[in-house]
């Protein structure tokens, strides 16, 4: 290859996990204890590894990994950029956390069901995967890997409320991939490539007849996007969904909405970014008034919500619909923004998850529900990270939050409907507070009775929680070099023709195709 | 031939979202499964409708088919046929734990 190729631990954040849950399913259901030595070996190796490509893609270069030396638009290709390490870095942090808490505490939930850790790691694969892959066509299968072990995750245990959660979940997800795959076959019906870096170059010398097909695939794109990170009006299955999940599940979950964001800024940024001439910005008005109405209505059902768990689920589509009021117009400092704000909104609702479930556990049959129950036995840790994590997802100052919602202000303020713009993310900062001061209030501050008898065994306390919180409270006190990372990724998301070049060499790469309008290959029969 | 396609896939899709809409989880097996066959052919359409070509490059041939949807529709069949195999499954189970295979897991009211 003329361009230079990165190295082989690009592969590893898809391989590890692929190659652990393969070994587990070996291992097999009666032996938990090594299956959770495994799983958790592999969390930790996927840290490292993540740290590794987050120092990597500091570097400020796009670096592809082509699968079997295949040229870019023709092999499967794996790209490492910022936005990429940055999410790899994320998913391994949840993960590593998620997994202790689901195979700690007093009632594990790996043991509710089977096969928990093989499907853990295969849906690593698959969020790894679409975080790294540099084609539109493998993004839909490590969606589907994702979406896989997703499904079987979320029925794991098998309640009534959770197979019809998983029921209504899956439909909707299937439905979503059949229309992903109707954009995938527009796109290359108009473009002849799936590779992303060709298909921005492609799109912006479509000649005219075609245009409207390239923009009709990349809106239906954004449908199918919308449903995975649960914006107005698709997210209707994520309430009942993350709230039926078992806790460690739902925190895991946290970050699959985020994949949607994701493909968003990738797909939508980069591809049909601002300079994609005439399917340029093509999401136009629709993003932002999606996310005024995602935002607003989360609040509503946050502040309608009859439990903390539910409470949580849709304080996540609220984090939504902040997060694609940011995207907006696709300018290389809201990119930045909402980058920082993605990952802490992450942290936070994946600990809100397992501090509901928590407090949940310490109730008793009130379990996290908001009615008048027992009070809480030995509150101060678990109330106090109840307030951070309250105070954090609002966003009040000097958490993460307050950081995350000042720099997607800061990056909207020149826009047309900056005014509303801003009401909507305050006001919902306001609203998610009297929600979630009226829950707390309820919870720790107005029982009805003494605490139920202590555990035999002594409260563990919820330490994945308070870890993921202190990554909250890390990336708000090295908010400076987080925010540098995040606005360099922003820019790098933004500039295509780079993002093209690092991939394609000299651009002179195209793919063939056999018919009228296609090119033909070098010396091929006419 | 284009018009015969074309229509095929939409009355296929048509048929698939209608059944998907439908209350009971059986009917929504079959329509996502109709709905898939209507992507897939539509993937296969996108290569364009070439007749009586060869699949790659051959000496003498005219032209040649294009395989890249071929080997897309592949692999969507695959995960199609995958999920939706696991479809069945998550719709009994549902059924056995619920009582009904209705997808809301209640009998609606009369």
């Amino acid at each position: 290859m003329t361009i230079g190729t990165a190295s082989h631990w690009i592969t590893a954040p898809v391989l590890v996990p692929a190659v652990i849950a393969a070994l587990m399913l070996f291992v097999g259901d009666r032996r938990l204890g090594a299956q959770r030595a495994l799983g958790l070996a592999s969390c930790i190796a996927l840290a490292v590894i993540a740290a590794n490509l987050l120092a990597r893609g500091a570097s400020g270069d796009v670096q592809p990994y082509f699968a079997g030396d295949w040229p870019a638009p023709f092999g499967i290709v794996l790209v490492l950029d910022r936005l990429a390490a940055f999410m790899l870095a994320l998913t391994a942090a949840v993960a590593l956390f998620a997994l202790v808490a689901a195979v700690g505490g007093r009632d594990p939930v790996d043991a509710h069901g089977r096969h928990f850790h093989p499907l853990f790691q295969f849906q690593l694969m698959g969020l790894n995967g679409a975080f790294l892959t540099g084609d539109l066509f493998n993004l839909f299968v490590f969606f589907e890997v994702l979406l896989i072990a997703s499904y079987c995750l979320l029925a794991h245990g098998q309640s009534a409320p959770r197979l019809k959660a998983a029921v209504h979940f899956t439909v909707i997800n299937l439905a979503a991939s059949g229309l992903f795959l109707i954009a995938v076959a527009m796109l290359y019906a108009v473009t002849g490539t799936l590779n992303m870096a060709d298909l921005a170059l492609r799109v912006r010398e479509l000649p005219a007849a075609d245009v409207p097909v390239a923009r009709a695939g990349a809106l239906l794109l954004l449908v199918v996007f919308a449903v995975k990170a649960a914006a107005f009006p698709l997210y209707l299955w994520l309430p009942g969904a993350y709230a039926a999940a078992a806790a460690p599940i739902a925190a895991l979950f946290a970050v699959m909405t985020k994949v949607g964001v994701y493909s968003i800024m990738r797909v939508h940024g980069t591809i049909f970014g601002p300079g994609a001439g005439d399917a340029a910005l093509v999401t136009g008005s629709w993003l932002e008034v999606g996310a005024i109405a995602t935002a607003v209505l989360a609040v509503v059902g946050a502040l309608g919500a009859q439990s903390i768990g539910r409470m949580t689920a849709y304080l996540t589509i609220a984090s939504v619909g902040t997060l694609l009021i940011a995207l907006g117009r696709f300018s290389a400092e809201a990119l930045g923004a909402a980058l920082y704000y993605a990952a802490h909104s992450t942290f936070v609702i994946a600990a809100l998850f397992l501090l509901a479930a928590e407090i949940g556990f310490r109730r008793g049959a009130a379990g996290d529900r908001l009615v008048p129950g027992p009070a809480i036995a030995r509150p101060l840790v678990l109330g106090g990270a109840y307030l951070v994590a309250a105070a954090s997802v609002v966003g009040l100052p000097p958490f993460s939050g307050f950081v995350g919602k000042l720099m997607i202000l800061t990056a909207t303020r020149d826009l047309p409907a900056t005014v509303v713009l801003w009401t909507v993310v305050l006001a919902s900062g306001l609203l998610a507070m009297i929600g979630l001061t009226r829950a707390g209030a309820i919870v720790f501050w107005t029982p009805d009775g003494p605490a139920p008898d202590a555990p035999v065994r002594r409260d563990r306390g919820p330490w994945p929680a308070l870890a993921m919180l202190a990554c909250g409270i890390a990336l708000a006190v090295f908010a400076a070099p987080v925010k540098r990372y995040a606005d360099a990724a922003g820019r790098q998301i933004a500039d295509t023709q780079r993002y093209a070049a690092d991939l394609l060499g000299d651009g002179k790469a195209r793919s063939v195709r056999p018919f009228p309008g296609g090119i033909r290959p070098e010396g091929g029969k006419p | 031939m284009e018009l015969l396609v074309a229509t095929g896939i939409g009355v296929v899709a048509a048929c698939g979202v209608y059944l998907m809409l439908r209350g009971r989880t059986f009917s929504v097996v079959l329509g996502l499964t109709l709905l898939s066959y209507a992507v897939n052919f539509f993937i296969f359409a996108t290569g364009r409708l070439a007749v009586g070509v060869p699949p790659v490059v051959a000496d003498g041939a005219p032209g040649y088919a294009d395989p890249l949807p071929q080997a897309l529709v592949l692999t969507a069949i695959v995960i199609g046929f995958g999920t939706t195999g696991y479809l069945v499954e998550l719709a009994l189970r549902a059924r056995d734990e619920t009582g009904t295979d209705h997808v809301d897991a209640e009998e609606p009211r009369q």
